[in-house]
């Protein structure tokens, strides 16, 4: 039987926003009513416009943030950081990779110290067995033992993904939320990226929470898949059925846009455009 | 009729560890009325080289070309004057990022008469009227009241229609789009895409559509040009590049969308062309 390691229970967040000494605070719902849940080892992709919700609910995820209401269980374990805080249990378990590899990593920072801050932070391990456990991680990301003294400005952009990838795995996390890792990398590294996920999906039994703008990038990694709009999920399902049979407008909205690379799209958009041509011609 | 051609295009930079060629021996022609796509990765010197065009490069570049026509005219040995008068009235240009190509002192309204100051002739009222104009032919809604708006107080896509109409302000001849779409959402991203294509069907515009995404070249593009590491890797009409991909480079593009994966890993593009273009430039 397949364990559930997130859950969400009507999990809401709302922001206060201006409010001065004559002027009243208004709350704007940044996510409303959310609920899911997610099984070991699989991928769930969170999709949706800027403005949606979506990285406010993998901030409350990644215990970054509190929810307003509503529970969030993780491993069955209720998560309440507001009353009951957070243990460095708690930390290992989630962890988090940000969109820009440029601006999440510290440029002062070796990338080895980098790997083991997580370390001194939250686990009490000697110093030599904290190096050991940072090369390893090196080399399961793609990278050498020879980058561990060197800095981030001279890493590339996919370089830095996979630093920041293997930063968040150090502490053996049991959900890895990813918000947009591959959107600031080109077509060719973010293949890499993706597979790379792919693998340590399957090495360590990881379950991801992917977040994302991209339909193809989704299509091609979910398991299951949430739309959100305007801070509501209006479509969740497994990955399958939103894409042959999506129920709600806006995901219909969403496929529509999403450009197509076949050629019988590109014929029939080349026989609009000529007979474009001739009417404005006529 | 070829609107601008260039032969032979190279671009170096001078840089503190010795010259890095950026454009390496592009040679492109693009007729009146054309939709030309460029396409390539992050470093493929695709933006560098419409910038030559422009003459917008920093001074540590050096700029050769056997040839850059536009309209006939060379515009390489114009004096400085004579291409400023090319550039930014008969070639437009607008870029990636809107929210920071827009200046956040100045009100939206303001920074599109400045184009039509600098280009043209008309008096005040006639360039009010003019702007009023252009924010209604992209689609900006109440454009009276948006005139007096600041670029903070308008979201990614609004700024990106803004900065498509400063730079229709003069109808150019050519418009180049460096990446136009990539910081926006999907949905917004179709919006502007179909403005910027409704606009070159009317006015019959050129344009050249800098972009690293195969899904926007596909919706968009007449003719395409592969770039890679500086080089001219393949050029073809768009149908035939997605149909029959010629060069190994873009067939490991095309192969490297997660739309065209098959079974569970894809495949990926670097490996594969570095070996069929070596490249022995400066890049590390």
């Amino acid at each position: 039987m397949s364990q559930v390691v997130l859950e969400t229970r009507n999990l809401v967040r709302d922001y206060q926003i201006g409010g001065g000494l004559f002027r009243k605070s208004h709350a704007v719902h940044a996510v409303k009513n959310v609920n899911l849940t997610l099984e070991k080892g699989k991928t769930l992709a969170i999709v949706g416009e800027s403005g949606s919700g979506k990285s406010t609910l993998a901030r409350m995820i990644t215990m970054i943030d509190a929810p307003t209401a509503g529970q969030i269980f993780i491993d069955g374990e209720e998560v309440d950081i507001l009353r009951k805080g957070l243990t460095p249990e708690l930390r290992r378990k989630v962890q988090i990779v940000f969109q820009n590899p440029y601006g999440s990593l510290n440029p002062r920072q070796k990338i080895g110290d980098v790997l083991m801050e997580p370390l001194i932070i939250n686990a009490k391990i000697p110093a030599s067995e904290r190096r050991d456990r940072a090369m390893t991680m090196l080399k399961k990301v793609g990278l050498g033992t020879e980058h561990f003294n060197r800095y981030p400005h001279m890493f590339s952009g996919g370089q830095r993904q996979r630093i920041a990838i293997a930063r968040a795995l150090m502490l053996n996390p049991r959900l890895l939320v990813l918000d947009e890792p591959v959107s600031a990398l080109d077509l060719s590294v973010q293949a890499q990226v993706l597979n790379l996920l792919a693998d340590l999906q399957d090495e360590f039994g990881l379950t991801y929470v992917f977040i994302s703008h991209d339909l193809s990038v989704v299509r091609y990694i979910a398991d299951e898949v949430m739309v959100m709009y305007l801070g509501e999920a209006v479509e969740y399902g497994r990955r399958d059925e939103v894409f042959s049979n999506p129920k709600h407008e806006y995901t219909r909205t969403l496929f529509a846009a999403t450009p197509r690379a076949d050629p019988e799209a590109i014929r029939a958009r080349l026989a609009r455009r000529a007979k474009q041509r001739t009417t404005v011609e006529v | 009729m070829a609107l601008l051609e260039i032969e032979n295009l190279s671009v170096e930079f001078e840089t503190a560890t010795g010259k890095l060629r950026a454009v390496d021996g592009i040679s492109l022609s693009v007729d009146e009325g054309e939709v030309l796509a460029i396409v390539g990765e992050s470093g493929s010197g695709k933006s560098v080289s419409m910038l030559a065009v422009m003459g917008l490069l920093p001074w540590t570049a050096t700029v050769k070309a056997d040839r850059m026509t536009f309209q006939g005219r060379d515009i390489l040995s114009l004096p400085f004057r004579e291409r400023r008068r090319i550039a930014g009235n008969e070639i437009a240009m607008i870029f990636q990022e809107p929210i920071a190509s827009l200046n956040p002192c100045f009100t939206v309204g303001f920074q599109i008469e400045e184009t039509l100051k600098a280009h043209t002739d008309l008096g005040r009222a006639d360039r009010k009227k003019r702007t009023i104009e252009l924010l209604k032919s992209v689609g900006i809604p109440d454009p009276e009241e948006r005139l007096n708006s600041f670029p903070h107080q308008m979201s990614g896509g609004q700024s990106q229609r803004v900065m498509i109409a400063m730079a229709l302000a003069c109808n150019p001849k050519l418009l180049i789009a460096d990446e136009p779409t990539t910081a926006l959402d999907v949905t917004i991203q179709k919006q502007i895409l179909d403005l910027l294509m409704d606009l070159q069907a009317r006015t019959g515009m050129a344009m050249i559509l800098i972009t690293h995404d195969m899904g926007v070249v596909a919706e968009t593009a007449d003719r395409v040009i592969v770039q890679y590491k500086g080089k001219k890797m393949e050029e073809a009409d768009v149908l035939s590049l997605f149909e029959a991909p010629n060069h190994p480079y873009t067939k490991a593009l095309l192969s490297a969308l997660p739309e065209n994966a098959v079974g569970d890993r894809l495949p990926t593009v670097s490996d594969f062309a570095l070996e069929e273009a070596p490249y022995t430039g400066a890049a590390s």
